[in-house]
């Protein structure tokens, strides 16, 4: 499992890397999609990979997973949710005003600046 | 248990939360809302600056739940100092901008509560992932405040700002989830226990999570490489904006400050001084190339853009070096080059809304009304940012220069500092002769113009007073500098503060273990 997660986070974080090293705005977005992924499942490997165990106190359980992480993950959720959002707006309106979703507003080849 | 610790964040997350609620159409109540809003928190973090002043601090547990397993805030002489600098800077900017500014675009006053709310939390808080928290709020705010107003150059400009600082969170994620792979805590005072007694075997990882977070400081500070995003964004925001953004780079240096200094580093300590064989090259480049930048400048508000990169390497040279005297000479050029920065950006807006269409760019144009007044203005804003005496850049930059003569290449570090200073001097004194002393000539008002008509007073009195903060700080150096020698002390004598937090002898304690 320790493979999976730890291949898994390395696939995510260069998928996101190359994407977000792209020159139209668009593959950019996904690519900060990809590392939020990326992070995300890190984050969540940081307590320790443990299977079947609750993280809330039950006189029941034999041992527990650290609940800490899945709060941190919660967090990263939300926060990484709202700002791609913004971002897409953003990427949009730019794209609208500037007439070009090159990342620097301008088409390549474009001669002199806008 | 002082109850007021937590005011600098609550106060201005109500405030925004009901001007956008209640006050959304209603630019006056808007304005007397956050200006009041912003003058109480001046008054509250004067008091909060006095209460610290008895050098302990203070710990405020959120919902009472005891630290590590609680998030805390803490104050202490650090963040006192940090909240009253934003809070002054803060309210000559909301002052310059309820005279006309906050217009073009909705929600200015709620954005800019928002703001303060990220700013404060982040001086306050004494936990990794609130940091982390407080970061992004004030980041988003600022995302807003910088759209405000749009225009296709700052919407092509703040995709960019937005990306960069989205990928800096998801850097300061990895470390942090690191970190606490590592020592299985998040709160500050616990990890600088808990650091000193990791082993060997997880010593790397460790390095490797402290490593991380300093890159993402240093993106927020704007250290070489990690600088791009900060002369497009700074230039091209409207001057208010940037000028509450001059804070910004220096919370990068606070949290460098807080996490590196006074967490992770510490005498013999295997995770303090990562970062230094690196800090000080890139800064040195840092300095030359915001410098540069300063002769190539095309507008005022770019002049300060770059003079914030420059201010910045001189910081980061002084805060490289080890040693409490090194922190306080870096405190000293850090609440200087701040008022500096600020007081630029709001004259580069005054000078833009008089002078027509050439706004503040540096070509001649004709004479505008109270040029007098505002060369003044810019003449002691260079004064200070170049740091030629007597005001405190002057006075930040000795200071800096003796720090630094404990630096085996020194006399390189000198010439640096003082062959840019030189240079900065001559881009600054290029600007002025061309924006105030080569008017063309005037083409007086004929009756088809339009009646010249009443300027308002507030902005230019926001903006003369924040140019005076620097002189008071040079005519107050000598109590200024003790004070921050202790907050200095303070910092690097952690024992206090983890004690404040975690209760009385942790170290022993965990010793025991």
């Amino acid at each position: 499992m320790e493979l999976l997660i730890a291949s898994g986070v390395g696939a995510l974080t260069a998928v996101g890397v190359y994407l977000c090293l792209r020159g139209r705005t668009f593959p950019v977005v996904l690519g900060l999609s990809f590392l939020s992924y990326a992070v995300n499942l890190f984050l969540f490997a940081t307590g320790r990979l443990v299977v079947g165990r609750p993280p809330i106190i039950d006189p029941a359980a034999a041992g527990y997973t650290d609940p800490l992480p899945q709060a941190l993950v919660l967090t990263a959720i939300v926060i990484s949710f709202g700002m791609t959002a913004l971002v897409v707006v953003l990427a949009l309106r730019g794209f609208l005003e500037a007439g070009s979703d090159q990342v620097d507003g301008r088409e390549p080849g474009a001669e002199g600046r806008r | 248990m002082s109850h007021w610790i937590i005011a600098p964040v609550v106060v201005p997350a109500l405030v925004a939360a009901f001007l956008v609620l209640a006050a959304r159409f209603d630019l006056l109540l808007q304005r007397t809302f956050s200006i009041a809003a912003t003058v109480a928190l001046l008054a509250i973090a004067a008091g909060l600056f006095v209460l610290a002043s008895d050098g302990v601090p203070r710990a405020y547990p959120l919902g009472a739940w005891p630290a590590p397993f609680g998030i805390v805030l803490v104050l202490d002489r650090l963040s006192a100092l940090m909240l009253l600098l934003t809070q002054i800077l803060a309210l000559a900017v909301v002052l310059h901008a309820a005279a006309g500014w906050d217009r073009q675009g909705r929600h200015f006053h709620a954005l800019f509560q928002f703001q303060l709310m990220g700013l404060n939390g982040a001086f306050l808080t004494g936990d990794v992932f609130n940091l982390f928290v407080f970061f992004e709020v004030l980041l988003i705010a600022s995302y807003g405040l910088f759209l405000h107003g749009a225009g296709a150059a700052r919407l092509v400009t703040g995709f960019k700002y937005v990306t960069v600082n989205l990928l800096a969170s998801t850097l300061f994620l990895f470390a942090v989830g690191t970190i606490y792979a590592v020592t299985g805590t998040l709160n500050m005072a616990d990890l600088a226990v808990k650091a000193g007694q990791v082993g060997p075997e997880q010593l790397g990882l460790l390095r490797t999570g402290v490593a991380l977070l300093f890159v993402v400081f240093a993106v927020k500070a704007a250290l070489v490489p990690l600088h791009l995003w900060l002369p497009g964004t700074y230039g091209v925001a409207a001057a208010p904006v940037a000028a509450l953004f001059a804070i910004m780079t220096k919370v990068g240096a606070y949290a460098i400050l807080r996490v590196h200094v006074m967490v992770f580093g510490g005498e013999g300590s295997a995770t303090g001084g990562l970062a230094e064989p690196w800090v000080v090259p890139a800064a040195v480049v840092t300095l030359i190339l915001g410098t540069l930048g300063l002769l190539a400048a095309r507008s005022v508000q770019r002049l300060a853009a770059f003079a914030v990169i420059a201010s910045m390497g001189t910081l980061l040279l002084a805060l490289a070096m080890p040693g409490a005297d090194a922190t306080a000479a870096t405190l000293f050029y850090l609440l200087h080059g701040t008022l500096a920065a600020g007081a630029l950006f709001l004259l580069a807006d005054l000078l833009a809304e008089r002078r027509g269409a050439v706004r503040d760019e540096l070509v001649p144009a004709p004479a505008f009304p109270q040029l007098d007044l505002l060369a003044g203005g810019f003449f002691l804003a260079a004064i200070a940012t170049t740091g030629l005496p007597p005001l405190s850049g002057f006075l930040a930059k000795v200071w800096i220069l003796d720090v630094l003569r404990a630096h085996p290449a020194w006399p390189w570090l000198w010439a640096v500092i003082l062959g840019t200073s030189l240079l900065a001097v001559l881009a600054f004194a290029r600007a002025g002769s061309l924006v105030f002393w080569k008017s063309t000539a005037t083409a007086l008002p004929t009756a088809a113009d339009p009646p010249p008509r009443t300027r308002p007073v507030l902005p230019v009195v926001a903006t003369l007073a924040l140019v005076a903060l620097p002189a008071l700080l040079a005519a107050f150096a000598g109590p200024i500098a003790r004070d921050l020698e202790a907050t200095a002390a303070q910092l690097h004598e952690r024992t206090a503060y983890v004690e404040a937090v975690l209760g009385p002898r942790p170290v022993a304690r965990a010793a025991e273990d």
